[in-house]
């Protein structure tokens, strides 16, 4: 072995020689290839190769669109029709990017429930779980901008509404929202600023995916059980099982996408966008994107401006802290009767919220916001707290290998609940 | 599919989000809009394609009737050939308006016939100019204006056929009129299509209603004029994607028979 060159296994000269000096080869092996993976996943875990994907066809397009897009108030309406109509492909291209930032939240969503239904946020995956919030709040000042550059009227609605909450912030939010627009109201110096920041968003969220990904390769990935592998007899290589079963996920993923894109290309949008952006005119309802829209709900559940906005931001921060505020030592809600049925109560006022978030703010749609507000903070400041105290939960499995050596059969009697391990 | 997926929901959630044509004041708040006609147009569904007799008789509408207040500003004439126009068509089309170009050698501006390359002629210079000619309202740009309205085409359709003498006890505003469809029911845009207006070349009769449908075709297809390419590709891409998942699936269960 030559002084300080990594001892390479390849066969292949040449792929030896550089892995040699630069190991990525190894290093790829080792994570993607040989790397131990509890054998029991279900097609829930695609959703994090999902996501994956539909990272790099967000930055794939979005290059292409942007060596298209002219960022001014006057041109970038008609910039993007242009897309539309005289680059080739243009349209493909920005049906792909927009129906992608759908794609993007629907996977999310799947891949962060996931994570809450199987408790991957407890230990030894509180800062894996940390940096995936960090991503998802990357994500959502990633979509927002980028909902503005169209520059239609719910581009530039949607901007003046959402740069307005900061507003609320007592003595100096009158000179954030200022400095937050370049300006005196939205304008060119925002499509600008807002046009740049969205190029610049999705790399850093490549930087905290590589993040997420390397801080996973340490923990190990969590499983339907919520146990810890015991050995080699509890997982399989990373490669070829779950790349094949990846693949399985992500082909099924495009044929959702791309009836979308290619059939229903602007079911998820909203006709407003379609007509230039109008500072004098003011479309009767101004809503965000459906990915927005529970969030939106809890902003307007509460009275108070201030309020509001602090306990809109307060339901994304609160997942922070969650993997404390989850003081049970189970992970799966598969062995936690009363607290799986928390939190499918919890998806339902998710999507109880996101219907309040489309409706104008009277009436039912006020009440029901209130009622899904409290309990989606309920659920995490009251109910996981206690029942990590209260709850009785259920035998777990010894280790992964027996129940699915057994198909799923019984589970073995007997077995005490054992407080957590840490890995 | 009997009606696109896309116009249900979209009028549920689009609402009464609909800006058309407001005077400088705003007309009161929305009225509760009847529901939309279910119209059926030859390019609805899954593998609908534009009729092109429709679009081009919807063309000849455009042309006679809207374009006399209304921009389709995202359209050149070249595009045209589109909805099924040779370009000896489209080249006479192009060359019955004239247009502005310049500056000249000498530096002035002149008129010259319209060319294919040429973007659809403008009825008015600017916004003040189409508001000082409208009684204050501005007649929005036809372009994308089936993908700008909630209902989409048959929100058009009912749009320009939902002219109505007011109910009893309502007062319509001076210089507008009534209309079903439009959201606070009182539209500054006189009753654009009269029976027999214009005439159509292939001979069919010129009602209100198929004159209506005509000119809705030819919008549907200036605001989607990738939507035949699109829907083709996306056949192909569908049908790509299930045989290989299939076979995706197979090397599955031969990768993980051992594991089960």
């Amino acid at each position: 072995m030559a002084s300080g060159l990594h001892q390479s296994d390849f066969k292949n000269p040449v792929v030896r020689w550089i892995d040699a000096r630069l190991p990525v080869f190894t290093m790829m092996e080792k994570e993607y290839g040989t790397f131990p993976t509890p054998r029991n996943f279900n097609y829930l875990w695609n959703f994090g190769a999902l996501a994956m994907v539909t990272l790099l066809i967000m930055i794939a397009t979005g290059i292409f669109l942007a060596m298209n897009y002219t960022p001014h108030v006057n041109h970038a309406f008609d910039s993007v029709e242009r897309i539309m109509r005289d680059v080739n492909y243009g349209w493909l291209l920005r049906y792909v990017h927009a129906n992608g930032a759908s794609m993007f939240f629907i996977v999310v969503y799947v891949h962060i429930w996931r994570g809450l239904y199987y408790g991957s946020y407890k230990a030894p995956r509180e800062l894996l779980w940390m940096l995936g919030v960090v991503i998802f709040l990357l994500m959502m000042a990633t979509a927002f901008m980028g909902y503005v550059l169209p520059w239609g009227q719910m581009s530039f609605w949607g901007a003046t509404v959402i740069t307005n909450l900061f507003s609320a912030i007592p003595l100096v939010g009158d000179s954030i929202v200022t400095w937050l627009w370049g300006g005196f109201s939205v304008d060119n110096p925002t499509l600008n600023r807002f046009f740049s920041l969205h190029y610049l968003l999705p790399f850093v969220i490549v930087g905290v995916v590589f993040l997420h990904v390397a801080a996973l390769h340490i923990t190990g990935s969590n499983n339907p059980l919520g146990i810890d592998p015991k050995g080699p007899q509890d997982t399989v290589p990373f490669h070829p099982y779950y790349t094949v079963k990846d693949s399985v996920g992500l082909v099924a993923y495009f044929v959702v996408f791309a009836v979308l894109v290619f059939f229903f290309p602007n079911l998820l949008g909203h006709p407003d966008n379609y007509i230039p952006a109008n500072p004098l005119v003011t479309p009767p309802h101004i809503v965000p994107e459906w990915y927005f829209l529970p969030y939106y709900a809890i902003l307007r559940a509460v009275p108070n401006k201030l309020g509001g906005v602090v306990l809109m931001f307060s339901s994304i921060l609160i997942l922070f802290v969650l993997p404390w505020l989850d003081t049970s030592p189970v992970r799966s809600m598969r062995f936690r009767p009363i607290a799986r049925i928390a939190l499918l109560l919890w998806t339902v006022a998710f999507f109880v919220l996101m219907w309040c978030g489309s409706q104008p703010p009277e009436g039912i749609a006020v009440v029901l916001a209130r009622i899904g507000t409290a309990y989606y903070f309920a659920y995490f400041l009251v109910i996981l707290p206690l029942l990590g105290r209260l709850e009785r939960t259920l035998p777990l499995p010894e280790s992964i290998s027996r129940p699915v050596l057994r198909g799923g059969g019984p589970l073995p009697a007997g077995a005490a609940v054992k407080p957590m391990e840490k890995a | 599919m009997r009606r696109p997926l896309l116009h249900k929901l979209a009028a549920a959630f689009g609402a009464a989000a609909l800006l058309a044509v407001a005077p400088a004041a705003p007309v009161r708040a929305a009225g509760e809009a009847p529901p939309l006609p279910d119209t059926r147009f030859s390019f609805e569904g899954l593998f609908g394609t534009f009729d092109r007799a429709s679009a081009q008789r919807g063309l000849q509408v455009y042309m006679e009737v809207c374009s006399n207040c209304h921009s389709l500003r995202q359209l050149s004439y070249r595009n045209l050939t589109g909805i099924g126009l040779s370009d000896a068509q489209v080249r006479a089309i192009a060359a019955t308006v004239q247009v502005q170009d310049g500056p000249n050698d000498e530096g002035q501006m002149f008129e010259r016939p319209g060319r294919p390359s040429d973007r659809f002629r403008r009825p008015f210079p600017n916004d003040a100019a189409a508001r000082a000619a409208n009684n204050g309202a501005l007649p929005p740009d036809l372009s994308v204006i089936v993908k700008a309205r909630a209902g989409g085409a048959d929100y058009i359709y009912a749009l320009l056929t939902g002219y109505a003498d007011p109910p009893a006890g309502v007062e319509v505003m001076e210089g507008m009129h009534y209309n079903r469809y439009f959201p606070g029911n009182q539209i500054a845009m006189a009753p654009p299509l009269n029976d027999g207006q214009v005439t159509f070349h292939d001979g069919t009769r010129a009602t209100v209603d198929q004159m209506a449908r005509d000119v809705t075709t030819f919008l549907a297809w200036a605001a989607e004029p990738e939507l035949e390419e699109r829907r083709a590709l996306g056949v192909k891409v569908v049908l790509f994607l299930t045989i290989l998942g299939g076979l995706v699936y197979a090397v599955k269960r031969k990768v993980w028979a051992e594991v089960h």
